[in-house]
């Protein structure tokens, strides 16, 4: 009989917890149902400042502080700040698996529940599914970061000219390097435009001041893999690479060359943070100025569904202070090959180039175009080795 | 042990209780509950949230809108199937940890049809898709039944090791021989054609139609069939079913396969309803969530019904409240971890009670 009355008044307090939620989350519905009107020149209708809601959907945790997710997120924070955003205008959907569809369904369909009117999905592997879910939900923007896929209208593309810094940073490794032989993590190799790339500018900048050197190329397959990056950087040292650049998501490869007594090229944040006896410097994103832009264009109703390609001059490619055991010449010569890039001058893949295959590829005084620069680099300059 | 014995008697020891009724067992498992809710509740304390707004967002952000309650019903899905599924093994007392595996293989089974067989007529296809993963999962069950019967090996190390085998026959096909030649930035597998994929019904892709119809299929098996008859009477003592003239190896045989099969389904259902390809992630846990599942209802169908809903609730609202209150995502799987361990700590209750030490024992045990 105890019992009874306890399962009871149990029953009961578990009741009245449900009640509470609902009664709680009534207003929050109808606050994101409150869409915004008032006529514009974008696809959608402009939505009040303190109406928008931002969506974000990271691989990982930006709590790891360095790296892939941290420099997306600082992006975010920066763009909250330009924008004055209040914290919960801000929906994250954090450590989103890009080998669980379902999983990055189920984050973007929340941000859509939360009344997101823009989501920035930050990793290739969101792709397939944002395209999908963009087509389902034809008045949520989705917004991918790297890939090639867009609509035109409520799902594009954002990436930026990091080949410029790479360049840069190619400088620094190439004036550095005692061996000759300078070691790159990559995700992918030249099957992808993004990271082969990538490699080449890199390649470029080494033999712009030290034309004796290789760059050896070590691919992960994957853009997330801290086990399989640190152990393609000590693969690579033990070959005799004493400055390890990278193109992947963890600080593994600068650890590891820190650990070993090299030097290295760090991603995406300021990586002498993790490694500051390695990291010479670092080949940096300032993702605000693209996530300000974006969501500036939907507050004001002006988003019109075209990607993004953002580089140095819009600050959004950057390469971080460079370390004080740089080489004496490193910081002029940078400089110097920075004012050409900024003034027009010098854009990277200018002029006739030749591949380690022995092939050329562009033309004398033209520039290879944005579209092949995304999508058209198959190739590896003549001083890489694929291992 | 007896009270007449010279050793020192433990401090606090574990005896099996008599039958509790039913509800006694419920008083049981809504007291872990409560106690759970109370647990979970100063650890969010601790973290400077007031546990009554995070478990009101858990609730409510299940079914706050439309679109919510089609996310919930969606993550059941797969719970419910493949909890159906080890429930068979289980009640034959076969430790099937393997639905995960078996989830995996159904769906790379079924795959295969999406992948190569497109242009097939939709209905056709999906059929097939649906027999294929079957046959995967079933096979994925039959092996170690096999070895089993033949040699006694230990399923519960046979069927867990094969889980990573089938985990990693996805990774091989995801990096080589399937590979999508489209997507050069990112290994994966081909998105599914539109025919080879489950349409939808209210919503949400027609994998929870397939599931309540096994609901029922099982039901009426375990409970109105004569097959599901000796699986009860095997799971009670293989001697009586051997001597009751019943074929044990051959009935276990057939049992593994339908509990590797429903399992495979579940594989199907995620991988044409949701995934829309064949993904490493597949079936992310849910082969493990499972058999939680399982046992919290008893084993019984209609308890796993409401148990794998009540699963559902907990993993939408705990994603809610990551994004909601900005918790890591570490802090709720804590919580969910503090649920379940109060939760399955209940179960163990209702089996089982501690009898403190006495100077003489009473016999006869419960006396509530």
């Amino acid at each position: 009989m105890k019992k009874k009355i306890l399962s009871m008044v149990l029953a009961v307090a578990l009741v009245a917890t449900l009640f509470a939620g609902c009664g709680g989350t009534a207003t929050t519905g109808a606050a994101a149902d409150a869409g915004a009107q008032s006529a514009s020149t974008g696809l959608f209708p402009a939505v009040p400042k303190d109406q928008i809601k931002v969506g974000v959907i990271h691989i990982t945790d930006p709590a790891e502080g360095s790296g892939y997710t941290y420099t997306h997120d600082l992006g975010i924070q920066g763009m909250q700040k330009n924008l004055g955003l209040a914290d919960n205008q801000i929906i994250r959907k954090n450590n989103t698996n890009d080998g669980d569809p379902t999983a990055i369904e189920n984050a973007i369909l929340e941000c859509i529940e939360e009344g997101c009117q823009i989501i920035f999905a930050t990793s290739y592997g969101y792709m397939d599914t944002c395209e999908k879910i963009a087509n389902e939900y034809p008045d949520v923007i989705i917004s991918h970061g790297t890939g090639y896929k867009s609509n035109g209208k409520n799902f594009n593309n954002y990436f930026g000219r990091i080949y410029q810094a790479r360049y840069l940073s190619g400088i620094a490794a190439g004036l550095k390097t005692e061996s000759n032989k300078i070691g790159y993590v990559s995700a992918f190799g030249k099957t992808l435009s993004e990271t082969g790339g990538g490699i080449d500018a890199f390649a470029m900048g080494v033999e712009s001041v030290n034309p004796d050197a290789t760059v050896y190329v070590k691919v992960t397959n994957s853009w997330f893999d801290p086990e399989g990056e640190a152990q393609a950087a000590q693969a690579l040292i033990s070959d005799g690479c004493d400055v390890i650049a990278q193109h992947c998501d963890t600080p593994n490869p600068q650890l590891a060359a820190e650990e070993a007594g090299v030097y290295g090229v760090g991603y995406n944040s300021d990586m002498s943070k993790d490694a500051p006896k390695a990291v010479l410097c670092s080949v940096m994103w300032d993702w605000s100025a693209y996530y300000t832009w974006a969501v500036e264009q939907v507050i004001n109703g002006t988003w019109t569904g075209e990607n993004y390609y953002g580089g140095m001059t819009e600050g959004l490619v950057k390469l971080s202070d460079l370390a004080d055991f740089n080489d004496p010449e490193a910081a002029a010569k940078i400089e110097e090959a920075k004012k050409k890039m900024l003034d027009g001058s010098f854009n990277v893949f200018d002029g006739v180039i030749e591949t380690n295959e022995g092939t050329t590829v562009g033309t004398e005084g033209g520039t290879l175009d944005d579209a092949t620069i995304q999508g058209g680099i198959d190739w590896y300059y003549r001083n890489v080795v694929e291992k | 042990m007896s009270d007449h014995t010279t050793h020192k008697e433990p401090l606090l020891r574990v005896s099996k209780r008599r039958e509790l009724t039913k509800r006694q067992a419920f008083g049981v498992k809504m007291i872990s509950l409560l106690l759970a809710l109370i647990a979970g509740g100063i650890f969010l304390a601790v973290l400077g949230f007031n546990p009554f707004v995070i478990y009101g967002t858990i609730v409510s952000g299940a079914f706050r809108s439309k679109l919510a309650v089609q996310g919930t019903v969606k993550l059941m899905i797969p719970l419910l199937i493949s909890a159906l599924g080890v429930t068979l093994a289980y009640k034959m007392q076969f430790w099937n940890i393997g639905a995960e595996g078996q989830i995996i293989m159904g769906a790379v089974f079924a795959s295969y049809f999406a992948l190569f067989h497109s242009n097939w007529p939709r209905p056709v296809l999906l059929i097939v898709m649906l027999l294929a993963a079957m046959i995967g999962g079933g096979i994925w069950g039959l092996i170690p039944a096999f070895f089993k019967n033949k040699w006694n090996t230990n399923e519960t190390l046979f069927t867990l090791m094969l889980n990573y085998i089938a985990l990693h026959i996805i990774s091989f096909l995801r990096d080589g021989p399937w590979r999508d030649p489209a997507n050069p930035g990112f290994a994966k597998i081909a998105t599914f054609e539109e025919n080879a994929t489950l349409p939808k019904l209210f919503g949400v892709h027609i994998g929870w139609l397939i599931a309540l119809i096994l609901f029922v299929l099982v039901y009426i098996y375990l409970k109105y069939t004569k097959q599901g008859y000796e699986i009860s009477v095997i799971g009670g003592s293989k001697a009586t079913a051997n001597y009751a003239g019943m074929h044990v190896k051959k009935i276990i045989i057939r049992t593994i396969f339908l509990s590797g099969a429903i399992c495979g389904i579940a594989g199907f259902s995620n991988a044409a309803g949701s995934d829309l390809t064949l993904a490493t992630g597949v079936a992310g846990g849910v082969g493990f969530t499972a058999i939680i599942v399982a046992w919290l209802a008893d084993l019984e169908p209609l308890g796993i019904l409401v148990v794998s809903f009540l699963f559902a609730v907990l993993d939408k609202g705990s994603s809610v409240i990551q994004s909601a209150y900005g918790l890591s995502t570490d802090c709720s799987d804590v919580l969910e971890g503090i649920i379940l361990f109060f939760v399955i700590a209940g179960g163990f209750f209702v089996r089982y009670r501690f009898v403190p030490r006495k100077r003489k024992e009473e016999k006869g045990g419960e006396n509530a």
